[in-house]
C-alpha cells in the first residue's frame, strides 16, 4: 500500500514538474534559450495567489486567475526588455541575463515579502479520498495537480497542433529565418511563447505551494532546476517529452526519498538524468542532431 | 600529361604511377541514410601522385563520398583502402593520421586564430611535444614550437601568405581563406588532399592562379589530389582521371576526353547545362 | 610601445596577467601587514584570491574549450573537501603550516582531478546544452554525496561514512566531516600569499597550455570541432586535457579557500555558486584572462561596496548584471568600443576585411 501511495505521490509531484518543464521546453524549443528565471516566476505565482488569497480574502479561483495574469504580463515584459535585445547574441549571453532575472525576481520578493516563510493556504479545499479503509489516503491536492497536468497537457497539444499560433510556433521553432520569410512575425511569436509559458509557470506555482506549502523567495529555484532537469529528461523541445520527463522525475524522487535516502534523493534523480542523458545524448524522446559536413 | 593507362583492379591511373600501389582505392562503397541511398556502388582507383576529379549534378552526391573517405560518415557498404590500409572503424582524426586530408565546400577555418596558427594546428600530430613540456614551456618546448612555426611559415610561403601570418583568419579575403585551407590540410603531411569545391566563388583569374597551385602541390609534395569542382574548365584542363556522379552512382570513369565524349555524361549533366559550361 | 605590440598575443596577456597580480600583491600585503586595511576586506582576500582561480579555470572549460560548464563548484568542493581531510591527517605529522598547506592543495587537486576524469570521460560526448545540464547535475550529485558524508580521524587512521557519527567507530577521535553541518574545526592555515601564489601558479599554467599543441588544438576544437578533426586532432583527448586541467586547479582553488574557515558546508558549493563562477568568466570576457581577473575582483567587491544599501544590494547586482549584459551585446554599443578600443588595439591600423562573395560558397 505504501507503495500505490508513493506512487500517486511522485504522479502529482511529477505533475508540478511536468508543467514547469513544459514552460522550459516550449521556450527553449523556440527561442534557443535557458530561461533560467523561469524557476522565479513560479513563486511569483504563488506569491501572487497566496496575497489575494490572505489579504484581499479571494476566492482561491479568482487568485489563480490573478496569478496567471501576472504571471503572463511578468513573462511578456521579460521577454521584452531582457532577452528580445539578445535575439542575435550568444547564448551564454542570453544565459547570464536570464540568472541576472532570476536574481533580480528572487531579491525584488525578498524586498516585498521578507525572508520569513509563508504559509500557502492550499487552494484545494476537499477532503482528502480514503480507500481500503484508511490504508490508502491521496490528497485532494494530488488529484487537483494531475489533473490539471493532464488538462494542461491536452490544451497544449491542441494548440501548438491546431492553432495558427500554435503552427507558427512550431514553424519558428524549427526554423527562424525561414519562418520569418513565410510572413510569421516571429518576435510576436516567442512573445506568446513566453506568455503561455508563464501562465502554466503560476498554475505550477500555486499547485506546488498547496502541496509544499512553505513560501520563500528562492521557492522556486530548486522545482525550476528539477524541471528543467525533467525538460531535458525528456528530450528537450518536445512537449509530451517534457510531459513524461516531469512524470519520471517526480516518481524517482519520491521512490528514491521513500526506500533509499531521503538525503540523498536528489542526487539519484540527477544520477538517473545523467543515466538517461547517456544512453540518449537527447533526452528520451528528443530527436537526433544531425550536422551537416 | 600522362597517358591514363588500365590499373589490374578496377579502374585507370596515370602511367607513372602503375608499377606503385595506388593511394586510394574504393571498393563498393555506399551509403544509406533513412531509406535513402546517396551513394551507392562507388568504385575509384586514384594513382599515387594522380590529380582527378569527382564531377556531377548538384545533389549527386560528391560531398558524401568525401564524407565517406574521411569517416565523417561510416559506409553502409564497401570497404576504402588508403595506401593499403583499410579505414574501416577508423575515427576522422585517425583517417587523417593514416594519410588524408580535406578541405570544405563551406571553409571551415579556426577563425578566431591567426593564419599561423591555423597551420601550425595542422602540423599538431608532428609537433613533438608532450602535455608537462606543454604546461610549463620546459624541455623540448622551445626547439619544438620553433620547428613548428618555420614549418608553418614554409607552407604559408608556398602559398604566398607569409605576409598575412599574423592576421586572424576569419579577416582575410575570401580566396586567401580557401588557400589557408588547403595549407592547413598540407600541414598534415597527407599522402592523398581532398579539395571540396576549390574554386568556388573565386574570378577566373583566382581560378587559374588555383589550377597552377594544385599542380604545384602534386609536383612539391608528391601527393595525389582528388578534387570536386563545378568549373568545368578547371576541371578538364588539370585532372588526369574524372569520375562523374548521378544519383549516388557512379556513370563514367575516364580521361577528360573520354567523359566529354561519353553520351551518359552529357545526357545525365551537360545534357541539362543549355549554357554549355563545359565547353573547355 | 610598438616592441610591446610586436610580442606575440598570447607573451603580451601573459606579461599584463602576472603584473597585474603581482602589483596588486605589492601593495595590498605591505598594507595589510601594517594593518591598515580594514577587517571585512581583510577577511576577503583569501576568497578574492580562490574565486580568481575557479574563474580561470572555468575559463579554461567555457572560453577555450568553448563548452558550458554549470558544475564547477562541484569541483571546487571536491577539492576543498578533501583538501581539509589531508590537512587534518597530516596535523599531527607535519608541524610546518605551508608545506602541510601545500600537500593539502596537491591532494585537494589530484582528487578533483580523478572526479573531473570520472565525469569528463562519459559526459564530453554530449554537446552544448545537454553538457551543460549534465554538469550542472553532476554538482548537485557531488553536493548531495557531500552533505551525507562523515570522516573522522584517529590514532588507526580515516574513518568514512555515509550514515552517521556513530558509525565511524572511532575511539577519542576527531570528526573532520560531519554530514550537514559540514567540515568542522579546519585548520586555518591558508593564506592571502597562499592565494597569490596559487593565482600564479594557475596562470602559468593556463597561459602556457594556452600557447602550445596541446592548448592550440584545444582551441581548434572550440573554433572548428569538424575542421580540427580533420586535420587529426584526437578530439576527446584534448576535451579531456582541458576539462581535467581546469578541475585541477578549481580543486586547488577549493582547499585554499577552505583552509581560510574553521567551518565550511556543503551547499557553499551549490549551483549558484557555479553560476556565480561563470558571470565572473562571462564579464570578464571568455578566453579573456585579464578580463576574467579583473571581472572577478569588481564582481566580487561589488556587494561589499553596495553594502550601504544594504537590503537593496543583491537587486542593484542583479540589475547591473543585466544591464552590463544587454549593453556589451547591443550592436550600438559594440560600434563605439570597437572604434575606441580598436584604434588602441589593431595592431598595424590596417583591418582586412572580408570582402569574399558568399553567395557563391
Amino acid at each position: 500500500m505504501t507503495f500505490l501511495s508513493n506512487l500517486i505521490n511522485g504522479i502529482s509531484l511529477g505533475s508540478v514538474y511536468a508543467i514547469i518543464a513544459l514552460g522550459y521546453t516550449m521556450v527553449y524549443g523556440i527561442a534557443k534559450m535557458l530561461n533560467f528565471a523561469h524557476g522565479d516566476v513560479i513563486m511569483v505565482g504563488a506569491y501572487a495567489s497566496y496575497c489575494t488569497m490572505i489579504y484581499l480574502g479571494w476566492h482561491p479561483l479568482l487568485s489563480i486567475l490573478f496569478s496567471i495574469v501576472v504571471c503572463t504580463l511578468l513573462g511578456v515584459i521579460i521577454e521584452a526588455f531582457a532577452y528580445k535585445p539578445l535575439r542575435r547574441a550568444g547564448s551564454l549571453a542570453v544565459l547570464i541575463t536570464a540568472i541576472g532575472v532570476s536574481y533580480l525576481l528572487q531579491n525584488v520578493a525578498l524586498l516585498i515579502w521578507g525572508s520569513t516563510p509563508k504559509v500557502f493556504t492550499s487552494v484545494v479545499n476537499f477532503e482528502p479520498l480514503s480507500f481500503f479503509g484508511g490504508k490508502l489516503t491521496i490528497t485532494a491536492e494530488s488529484i487537483v495537480t494531475v489533473l490539471a497536468c493532464i488538462v494542461i497537457m491536452i490544451c497544449l497539444t491542441l494548440f501548438t497542433q491546431k492553432t495558427k499560433i500554435g503552427k507558427a510556433m512550431r514553424a519558428v521553432s524549427e526554423d527562424k529565418d525561414a519562418a520569418e520569410l513565410m510572413g510569421i512575425n516571429v518576435n510576436t511569436t516567442i512573445s506568446i511563447t513566453f506568455a503561455v509559458g508563464s501562465a502554466l509557470a503560476a498554475v505550477a506555482g500555486v499547485l506546488l505551494c498547496s502541496s509544499y506549502p512553505t513560501l520563500v523567495p528562492t521557492t522556486g529555484s530548486m522545482p525550476g532546476i528539477k524541471a528543467f532537469t525533467a525538460a531535458v529528461f525528456g528530450g528537450i523541445g518536445s512537449i509530451p517529452g517534457a510531459m513524461l520527463g516531469g512524470i519520471l522525475l517526480g516518481i524517482i524522487e519520491i521512490f528514491s526519498k521513500s526506500y533509499i535516502s531521503t538525503s540523498l534523493s536528489d542526487a539519484i534523480v540527477f544520477a538517473v538524468l545523467i543515466l538517461v542523458l547517456l544512453i540518449k545524448p537527447t533526452g528520451i524522446l528528443g530527436k537526433k542532431i544531425t550536422e551537416k559536413v | 600529361m600522362d597517358k591514363m593507362v588500365p590499373y589490374p583492379s578496377n579502374s585507370i591511373v596515370p602511367e607513372r604511377d602503375l608499377d606503385k600501389k595506388p593511394i586510394l582505392e574504393t571498393h563498393h562503397l555506399g551509403v544509406d541514410f533513412g531509406g535513402l541511398t546517396a551513394v551507392d556502388d562507388f568504385s575509384i582507383t586514384v594513382g599515387r601522385t594522380e590529380i582527378s576529379g569527382l564531377i556531377g549534378p548538384n545533389g549527386a552526391g560528391k560531398t558524401t563520398v568525401f564524407n565517406l573517405l574521411t569517416n565523417v560518415y561510416q559506409p553502409t557498404r564497401g570497404d576504402i583502402m588508403l595506401d593499403g590500409m583499410t579505414t574501416a572503424r577508423k575515427t576522422c582524426f585517425q583517417v587523417n593520421k593514416m594519410g588524408i586530408a580535406r578541405t570544405f565546400q563551406n571553409i571551415r577555418l579556426f577563425s578566431n586564430m591567426s593564419v599561423l596558427d591555423n597551420v601550425k594546428i595542422g602540423l599538431h600530430n608532428s609537433i613533438n611535444q608532450n602535455l608537462f613540456s606543454a604546461m610549463t614551456h620546459l624541455f623540448n618546448y622551445g626547439k619544438s614550437e620553433k620547428a613548428a612555426r618555420d614549418e608553418a611559415m614554409s607552407l604559408l610561403e608556398f602559398f604566398d601568405m607569409q605576409d598575412v601570418a599574423d592576421s586572424e583568419a576569419g579577416s582575410l579575403p575570401y580566396g586567401a581563406q580557401r588557400r589557408l585551407e588547403i595549407a592547413r590540410a598540407l600541414a598534415t603531411h597527407p599522402k592523398i588532399i581532398l579539395l571540396d569545391e576549390p574554386a568556388a566563388g573565386m574570378n577566373p583569374s583566382e581560378t587559374s592562379e588555383l589550377m597552377e597551385n594544385i599542380r604545384r602541390i602534386r609536383d612539391n609534395f608528391g601527393i595525389a589530389v582528388l578534387l570536386i569542382e563545378h568549373d568545368m574548365k578547371l576541371v578538364m584542363n588539370i585532372c588526369e582521371g574524372i569520375c562523374v556522379l548521378d544519383h549516388g552512382k557512379v556513370i563514367a570513369k575516364g580521361s577528360p576526353d573520354e567523359i566529354k565524349s561519353n553520351p551518359k555524361v552529357i545526357e545525365a549533366y551537360l545534357g541539362k547545362k543549355k549554357e554549355g559550361d563545359a565547353n573547355a | 610601445m610598438r616592441k610591446f605590440k610586436s610580442i606575440n598575443k598570447f607573451t603580451r596577456t601573459g606579461i599584463i596577467s602576472y603584473l597585474l597580480v603581482i602589483l596588486g600583491f605589492a601593495i595590498i600585503f605591505p598594507l595589510q601587514q601594517l594593518g591598515l586595511i580594514n577587517h571585512s576586506l581583510s577577511g576577503q582576500l583569501v576568497p578574492i584570491c580562490t574565486y580568481i582561480v575557479m574563474a580561470l579555470s572555468l575559463n579554461l572549460t567555457v572560453g577555450f574549450l568553448g563548452e558550458l560548464s554549470l558544475g564547477h563548484a562541484g569541483f571546487v568542493s571536491v577539492g576543498a573537501f578533501s583538501g581539509v581531510i589531508a590537512a587534518a591527517g597530516l596535523q599531527d605529522k607535519i608541524a610546518f603550516e605551508p608545506l602541510r598547506l601545500l600537500i593539502a592543495v596537491i591532494i585537494g587537486g589530484i582528487c578533483a582531478g580523478i572526479v573531473g576524469l570520472i565525469i569528463g570521460v562519459p559526459v564530453l560526448r554530449l554537446r552544448g546544452d545537454y553538457l551543460a545540464i549534465v554538469t550542472l547535475a553532476f554538482g548537485e550529485i557531488i553536493k548531495n554525496i557531500i552533505n551525507c558524508l562523515y570522516v573522522g580521524v584517529d590514532k588507526s587512521g580515516l574513518h568514512i561514512s555515509m550514515n552517521d557519527v556513530k558509525s565511524l567507530g572511532m575511539e577519542n577521535g576527531k570528526i573532520i566531516l560531519n554530514g550537514p553541518q559540514g567540515a568542522v574545526g579546519i585548520d586555518q592555515i591558508s593564506s592571502f600569499t597562499a592565494g597569490v601564489i596559487l593565482i600564479l601558479f594557475a596562470l602559468f599554467i593556463i597561459l602556457n597550455l594556452v600557447n602550445s599543441k596541446s592548448g592550440r588544438a584545444v582551441m581548434a576544437i572550440r573554433d572548428n570541432r569538424i575542421a580540427a578533426e580533420s586535420v587529426g586532432i584526437n578530439i576527446s583527448k584534448y576535451k579531456l586535457i582541458a576539462f581535467i586541467t581546469s578541475s585541477v586547479l578549481a580543486g586547488m582553488a577549493g582547499v585554499v579557500y577552505a583552509m581560510n574557515y574553521s567551518t565550511i558546508v556543503a551547499k557553499k558549493f551549490d549551483f549558484n555558486t557555479s553560476i556565480l563562477i561563470l558571470v565572473f568568466v562571462v564579464l570578464g570576457g571568455m578566453g579573456n584572462i585579464v578580463g576574467t581577473i579583473i571581472a572577478t575582483v569588481v564582481l566580487y567587491m561589488l556587494p561589499e561596496l553596495l553594502r550601504e544599501f544594504s537590503d537593496f544590494r543583491m537587486l542593484i547586482y542583479a540589475v547591473i548584471l543585466i544591464v552590463v549584459m544587454l549593453l556589451t551585446n547591443n550592436e550600438k554599443v559594440k560600434l563605439i568600443l570597437s572604434n575606441t578600443t580598436g584604434k588602441l588595439l589593431s595592431k598595424s591600423g590596417k583591418i582586412i576585411k572580408w570582402k569574399g562573395s558568399a553567395d557563391n560558397g
